[in-house]
């Protein structure tokens, strides 16, 4: 099992430690997720997420096109420090892994799923020439740090982080190191993700912690994005859903929509001409009743229509939350529908997502 | 009141005169983290010793609660299905999760003293 280098930070700190692809990871500290999810959304938290693969891509214009072969962005719009979030597809336009890509000086930052890296990394590699050249940087810690006071307290610690905007970053200077910074995250919060040496982590830790940050595990981590509509990697998405069903359209850059040239366009084409079978949605249990994956969906007659990726009790909206793969034809807003818990079937609806708003800083 | 014994599945349970009151240890509370669901038996329910009783759910998973003595379900306490969260605050005391009336009181025998239960967590963690 492997640890990243603020295991004993999160040790030292209380945390109930699960295996978590293949690395030993804090699901919780000693206030529970409930209380760490809360001090998120009403303060501030991090998260070690140094487990995620940060993938280096040099190259010029060639490597950018042999990477549009299996992330379908148009790499021309991407500018400098700008981050996207797209997919790996493959040939039958299944998703991979899901992303976040950033142009950087002479490249691409790639952040990838912990349990995906290795193979993300070989399916890259195949696309790649020899001008290309690729690095998996386990020198790295990436620390997210989210919230509506993560402004602030990071502006205090590394100056000029507030003028970056959602989806950008920039190279900063902490304790004489460059760190690279992007305005990103994974909770539906304004927040940072700090791509920081592993020899000054814990520094950067002790001044987070100093100026009252807490430590948040990846049970709220999970709470959070799903109150936030955010897919999570092995539930929503898979090698078998491409991102039209994944209602992840807008991922896929304009211009690759229409004319295509990448891994599994054929199906792609097909489900944005005709439209899909299966959607994903956000589901909200009229009830407490929690709705968990594998699921059962039902219509309002009783017949099957979809299943549950992920659920559970969503702490700031004060209620269970859900969110599935329907049938296309039940997919409406609001439209009832029934879930099987326990062998009880309960009455639901489709929800529009997120089901807590967002507070990104544009 | 007699004194509280404890079932291999994390169960407490009181006697007093037929009745018992069962609900989960503390230690179990501290295993599941925040309890934000629970289901409890309809009263008048029958069900056999280590029967399915109960459902509390963390954010993270769904347990089921057995009810470590045959019996009767006579009353449940509804406070924990409103607001899961006093199963945490006071998981021997104010959180039990129902009454039930005894069938035979020599199923008691079984179940372990809060010593024995002490010792039965600490050799089983998890």
């Amino acid at each position: 099992m492997e640890k990243t280098a603020l295991y004993n930070f999160h040790k030292n700190s209380g945390a109930k430690f699960v295996p978590f692809a293949g690395y030993e990871m804090p699901i919780q500290y000693k206030d529970g997720i409930v209380k760490e999810h809360i001090n998120t959304r009403q303060s501030v938290g991090f998260f070690d997420v140094s487990h995620m693969g940060q993938f280096f891509v040099s190259g010029g214009r060639s490597t950018e096109l042999s990477l549009e072969k299996i992330i379908p962005l148009d790499f021309k719009e991407i500018k400098m420090n700008q981050s996207k979030y797209s997919f790996l597809i493959n040939d039958e336009g299944g998703v991979i892994d899901d992303l976040i890509i950033t142009r950087v000086e002479n490249g691409f930052n790639i952040i990838l799923n912990a349990a995906c890296k290795d193979n993300d990394i070989k399916e890259i590699a195949k696309c790649l020439n020899s001008e290309s050249k690729y690095e998996l940087r386990k020198d790295l810690s990436l620390i997210a740090l989210q919230g509506p006071k993560a402004e602030t307290i990071l502006e205090s610690i590394i100056k000029g982080v507030k003028e970056l905007k959602f989806m950008n970053g920039n190279y900063f200077k902490f304790l004489e190191k460059k760190v690279y910074i992007t305005r990103s995250g994974y909770t539906g919060e304004d927040g940072f993700e700090i791509s920081v040496p592993n020899v000054i982590v814990e520094n950067l830790i002790k001044l987070l912690t100093d100026k009252d940050a807490k430590p948040i595990g990846l049970g709220a981590r999970d709470t959070l994005r799903l109150e936030a509509g955010l897919c999570l990697y092995g539930h929503e998405l898979n090698q078998e859903i491409n991102p039209i069903q994944a209602n992840l359209k807008w991922a896929i850059s304009k211009k690759r929509r229409e004319t295509g040239g990448f891994k599994g366009w054929e199906n792609i084409k097909k489900d944005l001409q005709n439209g899909v079978s299966k959607i994903r949605v956000g589901i909200k249990p009229a009830g407490k009743i929690i709705a968990r994956e594998g699921t059962k969906i039902y219509s309002n007659t009783g017949e099957e229509i979809g299943i549950i990726t992920s659920g559970t009790y969503g702490p700031s909206v004060n209620s269970p939350v859900a969110m599935g793969y329907v049938k296309s034809k039940f997919s409406e807003i609001d439209n009832k529908i029934l879930i099987e818990v326990r062998g009880k079937k309960h009455e639901a609806k489709v929800s529009k997502l997120p089901f807590y708003k967002k507070s990104y800083v544009k | 009141m007699s004194e509280k014994k404890y079932s291999k599945k994390h169960e407490w349970i009181m006697l007093n005169g037929e009745y018992a009151t069962v609900g989960i240890s503390k230690h179990a509370t501290e295993m599941l983290g925040d309890i934000v669901f629970v289901e409890l038996p309809e009263k008048g329910k029958s069900l056999n010793k280590e029967e399915k009783a109960a459902v509390v759910e963390s954010t993270k998973a769904a347990s089921d609660v057995y009810t470590p003595v045959s019996g009767e379900i006579m009353e449940t306490n509804q406070p924990i299905v409103d607001d899961p969260s006093n199963v945490n605050k006071d998981p021997e005391n104010n959180g039990w999760f129902f009454k039930i009336k005894i069938k035979d009181k020599s199923e008691l025998d079984s179940l372990m003293s809060q010593p024995d239960y002490e010792k039965f967590v600490k050799d089983n963690p998890n």
